[in-house]
């Protein structure tokens, strides 16, 4: 299952280490990466792959969920089909 | 990535800040092989189909939510008609048919099952007069059970004496539930060319053509379309219905994406997507505040009709284009207390109960959650309900009539259904009497399909 992590909030060190730590004591690969600084705010996205995922979806996200609130981001998982059958014909 | 990054954030903030989402899956069932010359064993085999087939509805509905972020607000179920269910039955207690039917949705934990319904558009059989006088008493001693009657088609006319028992019935169900607003009538549609895949409440049947169980999905989003159209500020309309079809594209993807993601892990077909702009009480998620984004003052104000039709055109364009299992209704919904914006209309006096019935000869359904005063007469009901039923019949389409005489309310006060039900101020209906056209019964005889003006 391919899934696309979004997170967006004040920019601040560590916010890509505290997201990639959490997805690779969890297996899940990272395919892809973009990050951006938009009007103040950090916004990355991060293409990965979770076929060989060590943990569920909802235990991948609970646990990205509570990072973002320790860290005060909104990061959000969802899978990727969601957005290609959106913006593809 | 093949998806640019303002794709992705155009998908988050859609979910985030313009309250897109499903807003049903809704399983249709065949109780065909539940028809049973006893109706205790009836009952017991229609219980048994329900809660085994749509015992993972709300649990899989959750998980797709966890895994693809978008709400899924409502799981129901819409049944075979009960009447043709019951009919052959030994013990004719149709309330205990509803009741089953309440049982079940409780077990199974979705809000609202539809198929308590009657098709008497052209005649009625023995038992369906039984059935219909039955309605009234079944919504006020169950909680999740919806009910529609079809009383006209194109093909057939309107049904006048179905017309007029349903005056009736209105009433009684309104009396019935007298303590909460006269609820019982917002679980209840009068339905002309009733569709048999409609996901939903509370006019959702499984119709007898259908298969053994089907997974539909109702997307809705009119945040999502009030979004977009502020970025078209000013431009012509032909830029609007545009903007409007590629806004109903991206729903409607995303709707069929997760219906068939539904259906896959239940293990039934996947049936149809109902691309309908359902709004809720919500601020920011009105179809009459897309209008006023269009460019009118108030809802209601003249020139309403013209942009609702431009509006529902457009939502079906873009529908169309994004997936090949489009059915249901698909359109625009104006329901009155579950539209914010329609509600804040009705307060200012910019729109009024004519003026709504004319809005619904171009858009989907009809005259929906409307709350009148409670001394309402049976054949003012009716009267309503043949006028809609004209709209549909003559112009080939759906139409409904889901209105609530809120007992002991009149012009002025409020009437509170709760949730996604909304609140509506009590309309304003004309005083003069319909009852002699009404009380003569009959039929209004099937429209002619050729020189249209």
């Amino acid at each position: 299952m391919k899934v696309i992590i979004t997170v967006i909030g004040k920019d601040k060190p560590g916010i890509i280490f505290n997201v990639s730590k959490i997805l690779f004591e969890n297996s899940v690969n990272i395919e892809d990466i973009s990050q951006t600084i938009m009007q103040d705010y950090f916004t990355m996205m991060m293409l990965a792959d979770m076929s060989n995922a060590s943990s569920d979806f909802n235990s991948v996200k609970s646990l990205l969920e509570k990072a973002g609130e320790d860290i005060g981001v909104s990061i959000k998982i969802q899978r990727q089909e969601f957005f290609e059958s959106m913006h593809n014909i | 990535m093949t998806l640019y990054n303002s794709n992705i954030f155009e998908t988050v903030r859609m979910t985030e800040k313009e309250n897109l989402d499903i807003r049903t899956i809704t399983m249709g069932i065949s109780l065909l092989d539940t028809i049973d010359s006893s109706g205790e064993r009836s009952r017991r085999k229609i219980y048994d189909k329900i809660t085994t087939l749509a015992e993972n509805l709300v649990k899989t509905g959750n998980q797709i939510e966890e895994e693809f972020g978008i709400p899924i607000i409502n799981k129901r179920i819409s049944i075979t008609p009960i009447s043709i269910i019951a009919a052959a039955s030994d013990d004719k207690n149709y309330i205990k048919f509803a009741q089953i039917l309440d049982d079940a949705a409780k077990e199974v934990g979705v809000n609202f099952i539809g198929g308590y319904s009657a098709l008497v558009q052209k005649d009625f059989t023995n038992s369906d007069r039984d059935f219909i006088n039955s309605i009234a008493e079944a919504l006020s001693v169950t909680e999740r059970v919806c009910s529609s009657v079809n009383v006209g088609s194109t093909k057939t006319g309107i049904n006048m004496e179905a017309v007029k028992i349903m005056g009736k019935v209105i009433k009684d169900a309104a009396y019935l539930t007298r303590d909460n607003d006269s609820i019982g009538c917002a679980k209840l549609v009068v339905f002309a060319n009733a569709v048999d895949d409609n996901p939903f409440m509370a006019g959702a049947f499984h119709g007898i053509g259908q298969g053994e169980a089907v997974l539909h999905v109702g997307v809705s989003g009119p945040g999502v379309v009030k979004s977009a159209l502020e970025k078209v500020k000013g431009e012509p309309l032909d830029i609007v219905a545009e903007n409007i079809k590629k806004t109903a594209f991206k729903i409607t993807r995303a709707g069929e994406l997760v219906g068939k993601e539904a259906a896959k892990r239940l293990n039934v077909p996947f049936g149809i997507l109902d691309l309908s702009l359902a709004p809720t009480p919500e601020i920011g998620d009105s179809v009459a505040r897309i209008l006023e984004e269009i460019g009118l003052e108030s809802c209601g104000t003249h020139g309403t009709t013209a942009a609702l039709a431009m509006l529902n055109d457009a939502v079906k364009k873009g529908g169309i284009m994004a997936s090949s299992s489009v059915g249901g209704l698909s359109g625009a919904f104006i329901p009155v207390s579950e539209d914010e914006g329609m509600i804040n209309a009705v307060k200012n006096g910019s729109i009024t109960f004519d003026k709504l019935e004319a809005m619904t000869s171009v858009c989907s359904v009809g005259l929906d959650m409307i709350a009148v005063p409670g001394d309402t007469s049976e054949t003012t009901i009716s009267a309503i309900i043949a006028d809609e039923a004209a709209i549909g019949v003559i112009n080939n389409k759906t139409t409904a009539v889901r209105i609530i005489p809120v007992h002991g309310k009149t012009v002025g006060d409020m009437a509170h259904f709760g949730g996604l039900l909304g609140y509506a101020p009590i309309m304003k209906l004309n005083d003069f009497s319909s009852e002699a056209f009404i009380n003569r019964g009959g039929k209004i005889p099937a429209p002619v399909h050729s020189f249209k003006n």
